[in-house]
């Protein structure tokens, strides 16, 4: 069964062709079928290869289906890489997948696009599978860019607003300054390496390049170009807020369970390159720790449900780099695992809210909604406990780990470590901020809605909050992957240690009741402190990072092609045109017809040629 | 003599448009499709005979034309002119489905342009002897010049004059540096020739070799364009009938190409290397600046056309970073762009058909309207732009891999070009599709879908960049045996060089 590895993404790039070529004319319930039938036969075939992999006792096993181009030694091939990381990742995209593929089939039923949504649903999955699958970086680089454009198409999905397609825009652009690093990244490899084949690659990597080499650094910094883009990490990380412009599923999915952490398995995947260059995997460390911190405290000052869970994401994905950069390798995946499990089920449930009330986004606008909306309210607490990482949910174990391993990075790691608690205290803060919001308290709208959540909706929800409660059990299979790297003690870390972070979430939570639950303590009144207003504002714009990059870039760009739209260079030769044609007028006026004229020309001319030849 | 054969199909069958027009006006383009369509299947026979990998010439034809002068008919092809000769015929097959229900008026003379136009491309990129590679270089000139004067748009007779001007001057420096390395011939070895094979065994140096290389140059990278010889273009193909753009674009920038590659670097081996930086920076340049002018653009054929200019940068970068990488990257750029542009100049005008204007700013929100022309201009921006799975990101990607090893400066700067690419891509795709229809704003009673005769060709289109995206092995292994060679001459003539 190893060998039919390629039927993965062969599944959904079929239902994709299938929808493509009749163009919408399905009735919706074949839609449906076709549309999640495809990740469904996928994630079977993944358990089948998962369940025959791990029996085997291999650490991997490739299977090549073509040559993708041969020039002289580059030499990329249509190769499929399987071993215990990618396979991780495949379940998580074909599980978690399916189940948000089996809830749109509900959400999306009302939207006159029904086919086109699935459709790119459906390449979306055909290409995050290439991506993990990918033997060699310019395939991986295939599902990468592949990921890209599908998350371009359904950010701006509903394309009448201009604004959708702005967003869609602006995350395929930034997202594409990443990719371009990471293009150069694999120049550079090429040229240096003569393979892009990964593992040929890190082999290589290790034989010829010293700890702290030049090329290491240049290799890592160029992919972590590419990592920090797709993971909407600093300093790209802005198009992610935005992107929620995109139907609620397609966050759960691309935006928040996949796409997003693409980034965390490339460095996870090239994490030899990384070992080699001990400043970038620092670097990851403190790009995530700065990121995590930067949108948990902004996710703190939205009102909008999706941003909030989005800033929510980059925090997340922040706690991945995090791991990452202290080498704790196979806690990032796992982190990267349980998030799956937990954001995915907040965005259901926040998709379930927005339909039942009517596309409302504004938390401020609902409130009392747990007797309305008792799914949602379920999944709101069980995915809001495992992402504050409250003892014993999924979240506690992969958050812990990471904690723990940052604690043991020598020098920095306290640092490390007590930023990544400030960050848990605001995790706990921001998300039951949502919670008690949205749930409790008395009702500010929407007085008589009704939840909208038939099984194939509620059932995906019920599936994720099992997984996001005791998902932490799970043990991936990861260790050969990281080898070594992925061993690192607990021993060491006190008692004391470890309850401060159980305890830190839980103040967090107990801060947010405080505020938002009993209301004891006043947001305006925090808010009247001075400098309180203004920091708010700061944070809720994200930092003004969106300023800055327009400020920097957008305008002086829009400014350029603006003043230069005639093209100066075709100018230059209007010019010559212009001068050509002007000197044509001048010798016009000598032609006057009037012989004595010409006479005085012809003696000048002699005159001056005469006096010429005598005087040199 | 296949290749006789394959250019006088194409002289005759010209010919016969014109006089069918006199039975029927419907006449011509049953003779223009028929002509073609024998032509490409002429050209597929020779795959025949190109064993992929090996830089053999096939179907060699030579007879003495001017032997005074050591001037022939010296016609042979490999696979590089394979691969451009079928990219050639299938194009001229779309341009003439393109120009199927646009040209009404003097359909005769149209379709006996458009061949003859072919004809002299099919003669580019066959011959072998350099003066009668000028001779065909003219001869696509010249009813080019009538296809946009005649059947152009409001402005085009301007656009036409520019075309024909940039050129002739461009192609007289070509001549003087073929004549000047003809005598050059003649001084070193006694006699005149002015065939491929002798003049390669021509040694100038210094200053000398830099001048003639330069005639050759500035013809090839004006017609490739390059920026600043690129500022024809945008008016030629603002102005030309759609089934002219797609030729233009489609084939005769290759040209220029090619010209490179055959001619311009394997020539002059040093000079072409001491020249390569400034080559380099020209494309980089040309990537860069044609992009951002392309983005400000409101006429969206001027905006393609722009867009162009900017994908040929990286033939030229990856031509002068002369390894192996980067010239098939050079190369599977020129096929590849070659579909994206033409399918993107028949889209371009198949809107201007419709509703009687290139203005960007009077479209918007037509998904609805023309959902398959929506999904297939996206298809092709989506290529243009560089997605991989289609032929384009073989060529960017494989130019920029080749050129990394030569410049890495410069290739990180042209590597910009592909956010620049996705910036006005995506921009066209927001202004014309996407948004909301606003009924009044532009003329839409002609607003129609595409029908199933379009369908047709963009699918071949879509089908040959797919192919070209997930198995350019094919197209790879045709060119692979003659740029080697000429790889390995021209560094025998380096190594020759260093040893004097």
């Amino acid at each position: 069964m190893l060998e039919q590895i390629w039927l993965l993404p062969t599944f959904p790039l079929l239902g994709f062709l299938t929808l493509v070529l009749t163009a919408g004319g399905l009735p919706k319930r074949a839609v449906a079928v076709i549309g999640a039938g495809s990740i469904g036969l996928s994630f079977l075939t993944t358990a089948i290869i998962a369940s025959q992999f791990l029996g085997s006792g291999e650490t991997h096993f490739v299977h090549s289906a073509w040559t993708w181009m041969a020039v002289g030694q580059f030499t990329p091939g249509f190769t499929f890489y399987l071993d215990g990381l990618s396979l991780v990742m495949m379940l998580i995209i074909t599980g978690v997948g399916f189940l948000i593929h089996l809830y749109s089939t509900g959400f999306m039923i009302d939207d006159p696009s029904y086919s086109r949504f699935f459709a790119y649903m459906n390449l979306f999955v055909a290409s995050m599978l290439m991506l993990v699958l990918a033997d060699n970086l310019v395939l991986l680089y295939l599902g990468w860019e592949g990921v890209g454009l599908c998350s371009y198409l359904l950010i701006g999905f509903w394309y009448e607003n201009p604004a959708n397609g702005y967003a869609a825009r602006k995350a395929f652009i930034v997202t594409r300054v990443g990719d371009t690093s990471m293009a150069i990244g694999l120049f550079l490899l090429f040229s240096q390496l003569h393979t892009l084949n990964i593992q040929e690659m890190l082999a290589g990597a290790e034989e010829s390049w010293a700890v702290g080499s030049g090329m290491a650094v240049a290799a890592s910094l160029l992919l972590l170009g590419g990592a920090v883009g797709k993971s909407a990490q600093l300093p790209l990380q802005t198009w992610l807020p935005d992107a929620m412009a995109g139907p609620t599923p397609i966050s759960a999915l691309i935006h928040a369970a996949t796409m997003v952490t693409a980034g965390v398995y490339l460095i996870a995947r090239t994490h030899v390159l990384f070992e080699l260059a001990p400043t970038i995997q620092l670097l990851v460390a403190w790009v995530g720790l700065a990121t995590l911190l930067m949108a948990g405290f902004t996710a703190l000052t939205q009102h909008d449900i999706k941003r909030i869970l989005a800033y929510s994401t980059i925090s997340q994905i922040g706690y991945m780099f995090l791991g990452l950069g202290v080498g704790a390798w196979s806690a990032a995946i796992f982190h990267l695992m349980t998030h799956a499990f937990f954001k995915a089920l907040l965005f259901l449930g926040a998709g379930t809210v927005i339909l039942s009330l009517h596309h409302e986004h504004d938390i401020f606008k609902m409130g009392a909604k747990r007797k309305q909306l008792p799914v949602a309210f379920a999944s709101f607490l069980i995915g809001s406990l495992a992402l504050a990482a409250f003892p014993f949910t999924s979240g506690y174990f992969s958050k812990d780990e990471i904690l723990l391993a940052a604690l043991e990075v020598e020098g920095v790691g306290l640092w490390l470590w007590i930023g990544g608690v400030v960050g848990a205290f605001f995790t706990g803060l921001y998300s039951f901020r949502l919670v008690f919001v949205v749930f409790f308290g008395e009702s500010r709208g929407h007085h008589d809605a009704k939840e909208e959540a038939g099984p194939v909706m509620a059932v995906p929800l019920m599936i994720l909050m099992v997984f996001s409660l005791f998902g932490g059990w799970i043990t991936i299979p990861v260790g050969e992957v990281f080898g070594h790297a992925a061993e690192h003690g607990e021993a060491h870390v006190s008692l004391f240690m470890h309850a401060i972070m159980i305890a830190v979430p839980l103040s967090g939570i107990a801060l947010s009741y405080l505020f938002y639950g009993s209301k004891t303590l006043s947001v305006e009144r925090v808010l009247a402190l001075p400098l309180a207003a203004t920091l708010r504002r700061f944070w809720f714009s994200g930092w003004g990072m969106d300023w800055l990059y327009d400020t920097l870039f957008v305008k002086p760009f829009l400014w350029l092609a603006r003043i230069n739209r005639a093209d100066i260079v075709d100018g230059i030769y209007t010019v010559i045109v212009a001068f050509t044609r002007s000197a044509h007028q001048l010798v016009i006026r000598s032609q006057t017809g009037s012989l004595r004229w010409y006479a005085i020309s012809v003696a000048a001319g002699l005159v001056i040629v005469i006096s010429l030849g005598v005087l040199l | 003599m296949i290749l006789i054969v394959l250019i006088s199909i194409l002289f005759l069958g010209g010919l016969l448009a014109w006089i069918s027009e006199i039975f029927d006006p419907a006449f011509p383009k049953v003779v223009a499709i028929v002509t073609v369509a024998v032509e490409l299947l002429l050209m597929l026979t020779l795959l025949g005979g190109v064993e992929a990998g090996s830089p053999d010439w096939h179907a060699a034809f030579t007879a003495p034309w001017l032997p005074r002068f050591g001037i022939g008919l010296h016609f042979a092809a490999d696979g590089l002119s394979v691969l451009l000769l079928i990219l050639t015929g299938f194009l001229g097959l779309i341009a003439i489905g393109a120009a199927w229900n646009e040209i009404t008026e003097r359909v005769g003379f149209f379709y006996f342009n458009l061949l003859w136009t072919l004809a002299g491309v099919v003669g580019v990129f066959t011959a072998l002897d350099l003066f009668l590679f000028f001779f065909f270089w003219e001869v696509m000139l010249i009813p080019m010049y009538f296809i946009i004067a005649i059947w152009g748009h409001e402005n085009k007779n301007y656009a036409a004059m520019k075309f024909f001007i940039f050129t002739q001057v461009s192609g007289m420096l070509m001549l003087i540096s073929i004549l000047l390395l003809a005598y050059f011939h003649y001084v070193q070895f006694g006699f005149f020739s002015f065939d491929y094979f002798d003049l390669l065994n021509v040694t100038t140096s210094g200053s000398v070799e830099l001048w003639i290389m330069l005639g050759f140059f500035i013809a090839f990278s004006t017609k490739l364009p390059s920026v600043p010889f690129h500022a024809w273009l945008p008016d030629a193909h603002s102005q030309a009938p759609t089934a002219g753009s797609v030729i233009l674009a489609g084939v005769l920038l290759k040209t220029g190409a090619y010209g490179l590659i055959r001619f311009a670097v394997p020539l002059f081996p040093t000079a072409s290397m001491q020249f390569a930086p400034v080559a380099m920076t020209l494309a980089a340049l040309s990537i860069l600046y044609c992009a951002k002018v392309a983005f400000a653009q409101t006429d969206i054929k001027r905006l393609i056309a722009y867009t162009s200019v900017s994908h040929m940068g990286f033939v030229l970068l990856g031509v002068y970073a002369w390894n192996e990488q980067a010239l098939q990257g050079a190369v599977m750029t020129m096929l590849a762009h070659g579909l994206s542009a033409a399918a993107l100049f028949m889209l371009a005008g198949g809107l201007q058909h419709r509703i009687h204007t290139r203005n960007m700013a009077e479209m918007g929100g037509f998904w609805p309207r023309v959902p398959r022309m929506a999904t297939v201009a996206l298809f092709f921006s989506i290529a243009a732009l560089g997605m991989p799975g289609l032929g384009n990101f073989i060529g960017e990607f494989l130019a920029l891999l080749g050129a990394f090893q030569s410049s890495i400066v410069l290739t990180a700067v042209a590597a910009l070009g592909l956010v620049f690419a996705s910036v006005y891509s995506l921009w066209v795709i927001q202004r014309v599709f996407h948004g909301k229809y606003e009924t009044g704003k532009v003329d839409d009673c002609h607003l129609l879908d595409l029908d199933n005769r379009e369908m047709v060709f963009y699918i071949a289109l879509m089908l040959g960049l797919v192919w070209m995206g997930m198995y350019p092995q094919s197209f790879l292994a045709l060119s692979a045996g003659p740029l080697q060679d000429m790889l390995a001459n021209s560094q025998q003539a380096l190594q020759a060089l260093v040893q004097n």
